[in-house]
């Protein structure tokens, strides 16, 4: 039996195609993934992210235990402020990626990947020397992204006062839609303007039927799976278990920016250090490849040799050409490098681009 | 809408449609609609000479790529160039305007093989 959000009936209602996303029965498009991606980019999009799992920090040192498990420093997190960071394994790899929600002195929020829910917990559990008290609270909430330029006037008509205000990566607590104990953050994934808010899972309802009801005057369209992949990647956003994983490092995945080696202990610390002070081997570059759409796992080669390889790849929705995320060598990451990719048999010209591959009109 | 009833159908959800000699190879409304917008349209060269399943033709949406098996033997006498630039035509009107290639048979009892348009309703699991 597969697991299924608080919105599921909605989404089948939608006539939406639904998959098996790590166990859990998700839409991966509704209206279909060209028009969903369009309606993001121009008005505003919905999104079900209620198969990502959270986690809750309390005590008084839930601070000094999360900041033990992450590459990037809480401590310079405000209260009502988010942080994206790497969780590390002691070689250095990625056990995941994370948006870290600080409530309070004794209370943070932490936000993990749907396929990773149980794999962080534990690891969560099993490295906590500070003995914070740590809750699986996955479960007990539902959560909807809200991305698009019409983002913010439809999250204010809801929250009943200013959205503006609140900073990128910044949050308020309190009442949206007339549910109490909401979450409603200035975060998301896919390069445009909006909101992701975190809701009791029994106010599903509620919550979905209001956005819905009130998003009709601003072009509100459900958006699939499909869709929230392409937007991402258009912007260079690393997918867990695509891009990142275990065996891939914050340094070498262009993460360094949320990982401060010099913020103190940390699990994953040393390795980075060391990896930093040798020279990072491979770095995590944007492809644009001609011809031909490059697809995950394809080789990347440069002089007759398999140096890389690609770890997400699509037509851009908005650019119409065919971009790529892929591992290559340091020495061969530099934009302008010009290189191939192996798709199926076939050898497309690529060439190192600066990311994001697309930027929002301004 | 039942699937025309004018052709035969491949279990790989390829469509063929035989006129005198020549077959033309197009994938099913099925086909389409389970890969999603398509964007891209690979086909065979011309004058090549193909062997029943063999993979000839790629089609791709933005999230998958598959490929086209012929249902049947013989040489590659035309390719739709129209579809360059216009992949979408695959989705919108999978069983005409959106055909991919043609082939002209080397042995016309492989169409024997293929199913009726009831038969492959059945195994493409709707109507539409």
């Amino acid at each position: 039996m597969p697991r299924r959000t608080p919105f599921h009936e909605y989404h089948r209602d939608a006539g939406a195609r639904l998959i098996d996303f790590g166990g859990w029965e998700m839409p991966v498009q509704y209206q279909g993934l060209q028009a969903e991606h369009a309606a993001c980019r121009s008005t505003v999009g919905c999104f079900d992210v209620s198969h990502m799992g959270e986690v809750r920090f309390r005590g008084p040192h839930a601070l000094a235990a999360v900041n033990h498990l992450v590459t990037n420093d809480i401590s310079k997190c405000a209260f009502d402020q988010a942080m994206y960071t790497a969780m590390c394994n002691e070689r250095g790899g990625i056990v995941d990626d994370l948006i870290v929600y600080r409530i309070a002195e004794e209370d943070i929020l932490i936000c993990v990947n749907a396929a990773n829910r149980e794999k962080d917990y534990a690891w969560m559990k099993g490295h906590n020397p500070f003995g914070a008290e740590i809750v699986n609270e996955s479960d007990q909430w539902g959560q909807l992204a809200i991305q698009g330029p019409n983002a913010i006037a439809l999250g204010e008509a809801l929250l009943g006062h200013s959205l503006a205000d609140v900073k990128n990566y910044w949050f308020t607590r309190g009442t949206f839609a007339g549910i109490e104990g909401c979450i409603v953050a200035r975060t998301g994934y896919t390069g445009e303007d909006g909101f992701e808010v975190f809701l009791p899972a029994g106010a599903a309802d509620v919550v979905w039927t209001a956005i819905h009801d009130t998003g009709t005057r601003f072009g509100l369209a459900d958006i699939g799976l499909g869709a929230r992949d392409t937007l991402r990647l258009e912007m260079k956003y690393c997918l867990y278990g695509n891009d990142i994983d275990d065996d891939t490092t914050p340094l070498e995945a262009g993460l360094a920016w949320v990982t401060k080696l010099e913020k103190g202990e940390f699990v994953g610390r040393d390795p980075l250090v060391a990896q930093k002070a040798a020279g990072v081997p491979r770095r995590l570059v944007g492809l644009q490849v001609q011809d031909r759409i490059a697809r995950q796992h394809n080789a990347v080669i440069h002089g007759g040799q398999v140096v890389g390889e690609v770890t997400s790849g699509t037509r851009s929705p908005c650019l119409g050409t065919n971009i790529a995320i892929a591992y290559v060598p340091a020495a061969l990451s530099k934009p302008g490098t010009a290189l191939e990719v192996d798709v199926r048999g076939k050898i497309a010209l690529a060439e190192v681009v600066k990311t994001p591959f697309y930027t929002r009109p301004t | 809408m039942a699937y025309p009833t004018d052709r035969k159908y491949s279990a790989e959800h390829e469509w063929v449609s035989v006129a005198g000699n020549v077959a033309t190879v197009g994938i099913t409304h099925h086909a389409q609609d389970a890969l999603g917008d398509i964007v891209h349209v690979e086909l065979p060269t011309v004058g090549k000479t193909v062997k029943k399943g063999d993979g000839v033709a790629e089609v791709e949406s933005v999230k998958a790529v598959s490929d086209v098996y012929t249902p049947v033997s013989g040489k590659i006498v035309a390719v739709n160039d129209g579809l360059d630039g216009n992949e979408g035509t695959v989705n919108s009107t999978p069983h005409d305007a959106g055909w991919l290639f043609r082939v002209e048979l080397s042995n016309a009892a492989e169409l024997d093989g293929l199913m009726d348009s009831g038969a492959y309703g059945e195994h493409a699991g709707n109507d539409f």
